[in-house]
């Protein structure tokens, strides 16, 4: 089969989706290989590095189109591009099919099969073939170089003759591939980096980066990245609002963000306001790789350098893979080459195209004039579902019902079975033969202070349990009035000790409250 | 003798007494509620003092006067390090005047048997409401009184024992006279015999051979228990004040007297059972004197403490973010507390996360850590129960022990043949690191080896635990 790449045609585009390299791999399984004239010069690659691969170099798109059964391109096409395909002829591009829904009708129309980069699943087998993250990967590494060209210091700390330079710090917002390449990135070069994501079993990545992970405090159960093969799923507004406190509370510590959140098929979530812009120090760039579907900055322009009023720099760049042509394509090649060696089973030159397949499958937009997107879910689940926190075994109604009962009846008989033994108790000294009426009015008033004082005691709490001793004493000094009682008593000896009893008591009684008010007064709330 | 006006104010006082201790459910509310407690006694005592019965109206307000001038004094000086002793020499007190007003009514039953009938209906106040009570209700108040007498006598000598071993001028090791528990249960059988005699119209030298019995058992119980165990001990003492308050009450029919030491008695019992129950011993245990000898050979210590210094500790306290420090005796007995109070606030100042475990037997008074870091300004909704943080410990990157042992100790846990096994006790072997300031490699009050000291993660920080975190403080700003 003919297997051709065309010279990229959107403004700003260096790739190219096919490279020497890859097309001597190609010609091993039995591929013809065709080039645009021209189409590697931005990343690198002249045409007569291609000619000396064994590629056939055409001039014109047209002519290329024309020449090949399968077409291998970076970007999405345009209209005239999907115009020139032809039935039962394969397109090979990212495409991103939910935004683009008119030019995947239209290549359906014309009978072409479109398979999509972009929507290779993310399983362990299509790793290989995941242009996505290889992109992504180039642009994290990039953006920490474009946002340390714009910014004024070094990213390591030093202390020199000439005095201390600070360490710069960086936040990466998102740590998918890109963030965790620009945590790479930003860490080996010394800065302290910082990084946020929704998904908090990313912590480890981050943390394995050499970055540290900025916890929410959010209660809510947090995303499980697998269940939608490892990408981020919209946040609730509360969680939302809970990260965008957090990101204000960071804005004024950080020197450099660099925003990688992206939600597959929706536009960029803006996570960075205008207010958190504003409150960055003077000098500080913000690198938004999400500029292309709108931004996670609230001021970002797509493609532009805005320096805002207090000199904050914000790259909206989408062209970082292409300021890195010769990486970028070198890997978006073989993204692409390994792609059409799962189409190439056989390795002679024949395209199967097995719709059984998972990754074909997935990547398979339109085939035989169909539409076939989006695609049915994998068989294989891209990464294991997180095994969920087990939880503590939920009790039936009726079983939670049996042991409030059971606790409840185990309550009455303590009870009960106390209230019997104090009421024979009771009972008892009343029935002494002889015992008088008074000392029973008193000895009922004894029996109920003794419970008032269980109840009242069980719910003073432990830090006080100081003061209760302190008042306890103050209030049992009571016996005051026993003294006061007999003082006035004819006999002398007995004025004497009632005389002492007071005074004594009478010391009780204020040291006691007054140290109980002391240490009370003490006692204060954060 | 009690008119109508006396009896409505002492239900009203009682009532604002139970509000007292009620309150003290929430530090807020204590505040309010000591004033209840203030109001509730000045009441008792002027309905009391302007009620029929009372005599010598000038000579009682100049007592209390005098008593005020020293328990004011006394309440302004003491150091918040001693109120354990403070609390135990009051308890002295009361216990005190317990017994002489006992004795006083023993005296009145004897004057007032050897009157005439002219004598007795000129008798006015105590020995008048004696005068009317039929033979039966004298053996009631008698036996009443020397009750009174004998749970009085008791709780002196025990607290003038408690006092002298919390103030350091006796020796706080359990201690017991040959013969130990079998002197005690001697002296209990005489008073029994004693209270037996004096029923049978003795007289009164029985009272006071009872007397000095019972403080033979005070002073011979509190000195065989150790200083571990002394907030049980001040717990039980302030029991027994309550307890002699109602005795005396009941000889005296004075209701307010029987409520409020019923109230009393019965808060230091369960204040007694919640630190029993914090140790994992049984009340008798404790009282008996001592730990209970190990059931068998204690698991050997492996490994070795590794000292360290000031420096390390100021790094990694630098590093953590979350910090526990578990106060013990030894902050009391080193004055830190302020020096702890000033070290939280500069961490938290840094942004750690900065909280107090405290262990309910902590210290030498139930609560006392707590009292000791409120004087120090720090606030109390950082400083938390053991049960509140314990599972905290495994995500706490450094805690701090100063000058606690055995509630710290994992042989609790571990080693069924501990003397401890079975206590409750702060897990902060799960932290990260722990420092572990200490004066010496000495194994504290109760002699138990802690493995906690000799564990990977714990730095034994030698010294006073005052010098030791002043230096600390020099290193962290």
């Amino acid at each position: 089969m003919k297997i051709g790449s065309p010279r990229e045609v959107m403004e700003g585009e260096r790739r190219v989706a096919m490279t020497p390299d890859s097309a001597r791999q190609l010609q091993k399984l039995g591929h013809e290989c065709y080039v645009e004239a021209g189409a590697g010069v931005p990343a690198g690659f002249t045409d007569d590095a291609y000619a000396e691969a064994g590629v056939t170099v055409v001039d014109g798109a047209t002519a290329l189109f024309e020449a090949v059964d399968a077409v291998a391109k970076v970007r999405p096409p345009t209209e005239a591009e999907i115009d020139m395909l032809r039935a039962g002829q394969t397109l090979i591009s990212f495409f991103y099919p939910a935004s683009n829904e008119d030019l995947m009708k239209r290549a359906a129309d014309r009978g072409a099969t479109v398979l999509a980069m972009d929507m290779v699943p993310r399983i362990s087998r299509a790793q290989k073939m995941d242009a996505l993250s290889s992109m992504a990967n180039i642009a994290g590494y990039r953006a920490v170089l474009e946002a340390g060209n714009e910014f004024g210091r070094f990213f390591t700390g030093q202390v020199t003759a000439a005095g201390k330079v600070p360490p710069a710090k960086v936040l990466v917002v998102g740590a998918g591939v890109a963030g965790l390449a620009a945590i790479g990135a930003a860490t080996s070069l010394g800065a302290i980096t910082y990084a946020f994501d929704v998904r908090p079993e990313v912590a480890e990545q981050i943390e394995s980066m050499g970055a540290e992970f900025v916890y929410l405090d959010f209660e809510e159960e947090t995303q499980d990245g697998a269940a939608t093969g490892g990408y981020a799923a919209p946040s609730s507004p509360e969680f939302r609002e809970k990260q965008l406190e957090k990101f204000r509370e960071l804005a004024p510590d950080v020197d450099i963000v660099i925003t990688t959140a992206l939600i597959p098929n929706r536009p960029a979530p803006v996570l960075w306001t205008k207010d958190m812009v504003e409150a960055m120090k003077p000098g500080s760039v913000i690198v938004d790789l999400a500029a292309e579907r709108g931004g996670n900055c609230e001021l970002t322009e797509k493609d532009a350098r805005v320096v805002t009023d207090n000199d904050v720099t914000i790259l909206g760049y989408t062209d970082l893979n292409s300021r890195m042509a010769t990486q970028s394509s070198t890997l978006y090649a073989t993204n692409v080459r390994h792609l059409v060696t799962d189409l190439t089973p056989e390795k002679d030159g024949a395209i199967v195209h097995d719709m059984e397949d998972d990754v074909i499958r997935g990547a398979t937009i339109a085939h035989a004039g169909e539409v076939t997107f989006p695609p049915p879910p994998p068989k294989v689940q891209a990464i294991a579902a997180q095994p969920k926190k087990e939880k503590a075994k939920e009790l039936t109604p009726e079983e939670k019902r049996a042991q409030e009962i059971a606790a409840f009846r185990k309550q009455t008989i303590n009870q009960v079975a106390l209230l019997g033994g104090g009421a024979v108790a009771v009972l008892a000294v009343g029935a002494v033969p002889g015992m008088p009426a008074s000392f029973m009015q008193h000895f009922i008033v004894f029996v109920l202070a003794v419970f008032v004082g269980f109840q009242v005691i069980w719910n003073v709490a432990h830090s006080l349990h100081t003061p209760l001793m302190a008042v306890t004493n103050a209030i049992s000094s009571i016996i005051i009035l026993g003294a006061l009682m007999q003082i006035g008593s004819g006999s002398f000896l007995v004025t004497i000790l009632a005389a002492i009893a007071v005074f004594m008591a009478g010391i009780n009684i204020f040291g006691g409250f007054l140290v109980t008010r002391r240490m009370l007064a003490m006692f204060q709330k954060s | 003798m009690e008119n109508a006006f006396t009896i409505a104010a002492y239900v009203v006082a009682a009532v604002l007494f139970i509000l007292s201790l009620g309150g003290l459910s929430g530090q807020e509310s204590a505040k309010r509620a000591v004033w209840y407690g203030i109001v509730g006694m000045a009441l008792a005592v002027v309905a009391t003092l302007i009620g029929p019965g009372a005599g010598l109206w000038w000579l009682s307000l100049v007592l209390i006067a005098a008593g005020a001038a020293i328990g004011i004094q006394l309440a302004q000086r003491v150091q918040m390090t001693q109120m354990p002793e403070l609390v135990a020499a009051m308890h002295s007190l009361v216990g005190l005047a317990a017994v002489f007003v006992g004795f006083n009514a023993d005296f009145e039953i004897n004057r007032v048997a050897g009157m005439d009938e002219a004598a007795i209906a000129a008798l006015t106040g105590f020995a008048d409401l004696v005068a009317k009570k039929t033979p039966v209700e004298i053996t009631i108040l008698q036996v009443e009184l020397s009750l009174g007498i004998w749970i009085g006598a008791v709780t002196f000598t025990g607290s003038v024992i408690a006092y002298g071993k919390l103030a350091g001028r006796v020796d706080t090791a359990a201690k017991q006279l040959p013969g130990g528990h079998l002197l005690n249960a001697a002296a209990a059988a005489g008073s029994i015999a004693m209270l037996a005699l004096y029923l049978g119209g003795a007289g009164s030298w029985t009272l006071f051979l009872m007397a000095l019995l019972a403080f033979f058992i005070g002073y011979h119980l509190i000195m065989g228990i150790g200083g571990a165990d002394m907030p049980v001990v001040v717990s039980m003492l302030n029991s027994y004040s309550g307890w002699a308050a109602a005795a005396i009450g009941f000889s005296l029919s004075n209701d307010l007297l029987i409520v409020v030491g019923a109230l009393v008695g019965s808060s230091g019992a369960i204040l007694s059972y919640i630190m029993c129950k914090a140790m994992n011993r049984s009340f008798i245990s404790v009282i008996l004197g001592g730990f209970g000898g190990p059931q068998g050979a204690q698991a050997a210590v492996e490994g070795e403490m590794v000292a360290t210094g000031v420096d390390e500790v100021a790094q990694s306290l630098d590093e953590a973010d979350s910090v526990v420090i578990v106060p013990g005796y030894g902050m009391a007995v080193a004055q830190a507390q302020n020096n702890v109070a000033e070290l939280t606030r500069r961490l938290r100042a840094k942004g750690k996360e900065v909280r107090f475990a405290i262990h309910p037997v902590a210290g030498r008074l139930p609560g006392h850590m707590n009292v000791l870091l409120a004087e120090a300004k720090v606030p109390y909704d950082i400083v938390l129960e053991m049960d509140e943080i314990n599972d905290d410990f495994p995500e706490t990157d450094v805690v701090i022990v100063i000058g606690s042992n055995d509630i710290v100790n994992p042989a609790a846990q571990d080693d069924p043949n501990s003397p401890i096994a079975g206590m409750p006790v702060l897990e902060v072997w799960k932290a990260k690191q722990v420092f572990v300031s200490k004066r010496g490699q000495g194994t504290g009050y109760s002699g138990i080896e802690n493995p906690l000291f000799f564990k990977e993660n714990t730095r034994m920080f030698y010294g006073d635990a005052k010098k030791s975190l002043d230096d600390l403080l020099t290193r962290v700003s």
